[in-house]
């Protein structure tokens, strides 16, 4: 992971030679600055060059994996750049893809399992007379019974927690955190970006690798985390953490935090769903491979 | 930011991180029924653990005004079985056994004949609603004295008139707020709040608060069938808030 602060500067700005993951001095690894290619399809082939005399002649069939042995060392800038290279940028490093997935699964875990102990008691009044909110599916609870529930959410309440803590303590040390962290500077950004996904308005440049928009919706997921686990830390030890009951207004009102930072996660997900649907496999891929091929931040 | 690379590369440096990943794996563990039903229970004991580990005896829990007391009509009875147990409140008393100096039967005469403690607490139900209320009774830490109770023991386990039995460790049972409740509101205990002795243990969820208390015992050993009615339904013992 050292080359991940190097990864954090937007293509144009990348100093020749910045170098790729796995060799950090590897000539022309990095584009010239205002150097234009031309995007390549996914399954483009590298075409042999004079240049490259240990490059094979025939071309590497599509699929097969490459090894050290059909990819030498690579061919000096000038010879590589005319139009047999694809571009990619490698967006997610390890911890952060480990965590998203594990986080996700645990993410679904305890909307489950909190849903099914929430139909213990589905109400924020009294207990007498008591009036139920909502009826909640058993398509959507984990558990089948209260305590079933109660297992599942102390269980993975674990996962999130430490996926939570992992993903943030990353960010922050790697300094990956700027991508995606939403600041005051990306406020007017937003409503274009909005204007353009729900209203069909025109299409703002793209010039990072997340736009306003997203900055804003992963950003509050982070808070709709740490709101969970405290309102949730309060929940299942309310004596022990009086003083954070206290903040919260009790246990009382922390019950019905808890039950609003979940809806946080039920109003990001199915977004974030779609737009995955909606990007297509080269964004989804690098959620599971780190690289995105063809960013369109590295466009010309 | 890496921007130009063969397609090839790019591959087989997008299989090797997709590689990294196979860690994940792991988690199909809990689609395993005989995996997943060992794993929620570990993963419950170690939530029990922490729980305990945050406990601190001397630590108060919060108490209210009388203005922020639930009604007494609206705090439900919430029995296992049988809303009033059929027990005969002349002839009530308390069975106490194992680790004390003092065993023997006690009347209610002689437990309110110890100093008396009054306090609204928050009881919390594993269902998810709660009350305050106001509970009034001697505190189980002096009425342990007075049986000359081991302090060193692990547990305190009752019996109660409608077959409800718990299991209570030591350090809650010595709780400064852990009491044996004789009388809510003011008033004796409604047989269905408990009467005529029942526990108000605010650091632990409702259900180890048993009621109709017959028996009582200071031990050692927790049968692992024996862990409190709920608690042997899957229930976690620990139950600490």
């Amino acid at each position: 992971m050292d080359d991940a602060k190097d990864e954090l500067t937007p293509g144009p700005e990348t100093p020749p030679g910045a170098g790729t993951p796995d060799k950090p001095d590897e000539p022309g690894a990095a584009r010239e600055p205002g150097q234009t290619t031309q995007p390549l399809a996914v399954e483009a082939i590298q075409v042999a060059s004079p240049a490259a005399p240990m490059v094979p002649t025939t071309a590497v069939p599509v699929g097969k994996v490459a090894t050290p042995a059909v990819i030498p060392a690579p061919p000096p800038a000038e010879a590589r750049l005319g139009g047999s290279e694809v571009r990619a940028a490698y967006e997610h490093p390890w911890a952060i893809r480990f965590c998203h997935w594990l986080n996700a699964i645990a993410l679904v875990v305890m909307i489950g399992s909190g849903l099914q102990i929430f139909t213990a008691f589905p109400s924020f009044g009294p207990k007498v007379p008591e009036k139920d909110l909502l009826q909640v599916p058993d398509a959507v609870t984990l558990g089948g019974w209260l305590e079933g529930g109660r297992h599942w959410h102390f269980t993975f309440m674990w996962v999130f927690v430490g996926t939570g803590i992992l993903y943030l303590a990353y960010q922050f040390a790697s300094g990956h955190y700027k991508t995606v962290l939403f600041r005051p500077r990306d406020i007017p950004g937003v409503w274009p970006m909005a204007r353009h996904y729900f209203f069909f308005g025109p299409k703002p440049p793209v010039r990072e690798q997340y736009n306003p928009l997203q900055k804003l919706a992963y950003t509050a997921t982070v808070l709709f985390g740490v709101a969970s686990v405290l309102t949730g830390l309060v929940l299942y030890q309310p004596v022990q953490f009086s003083w954070l009951a206290w903040l919260m207004g009790g246990f009382h009102l922390a019950r019905i935090w808890h039950f609003a930072a979940m809806c946080g996660f039920l109003a990001f997900i199915p977004g974030h769903l779609l737009m995955v649907a909606l990007h297509g496999w080269s964004n989804f891929a690098s959620i599971l491979t780190g690289w995105k091929k063809n960013p369109e931040y590295l466009s010309d | 930011m890496k921007t130009g690379m063969e397609a090839g590369q790019l591959k087989s440096r997008s299989r090797r991180e997709l590689l990294k990943l196979t860690p994940l794996v792991a988690a199909g563990a809990f689609l395993v029924p005989s995996w997943r039903d060992e794993l929620l229970d570990r993963g419950v004991a170690l939530s029990d653990w922490a729980s305990g580990k945050v406990f601190r005896r001397e630590h108060l829990v919060p108490t209210y005004p009388d203005s922020e007391l639930t009604p007494l009509s609206q705090f439900e009875y919430n029995s296992y079985d049988v809303d009033e147990p059929d027990l005969d409140l002349d002839s009530w008393t308390l069975g106490v056994s194992g680790l004390v100096e003092k065993p023997g039967e006690y009347t209610l005469a002689q437990i309110q004949a110890l100093p008396k403690t009054v306090q609204n607490t928050r009881h919390v139900c594993v269902e998810g609603w709660d009350v305050i209320a106001n509970f009034g009774g001697v505190r189980l830490s002096t009425f342990l004295q007075h049986i000359g109770a081991d302090p060193r023991a692990g547990y305190v386990s009752v019996e109660c008139a409608d077959d409800y039995y718990e299991v209570l460790d030591m350090p809650a049972a010595l709780h400064p707020q852990s009491l044996l409740c004789y009388e809510m509101y003011g008033k004796p205990l409604e047989r269905g709040h408990g009467a005529p002795l029942r526990f108000s243990l605010p650091t632990k969820l409702g259900y180890k608060s048993a009621k109709g208390l017959t028996k009582l015992a200071v031990t050692n050993v927790m049968k692992p069938d024996h862990r409190g009615y709920w608690e042997d339904q899957g229930y976690s013992w620990y139950a600490g808030l």
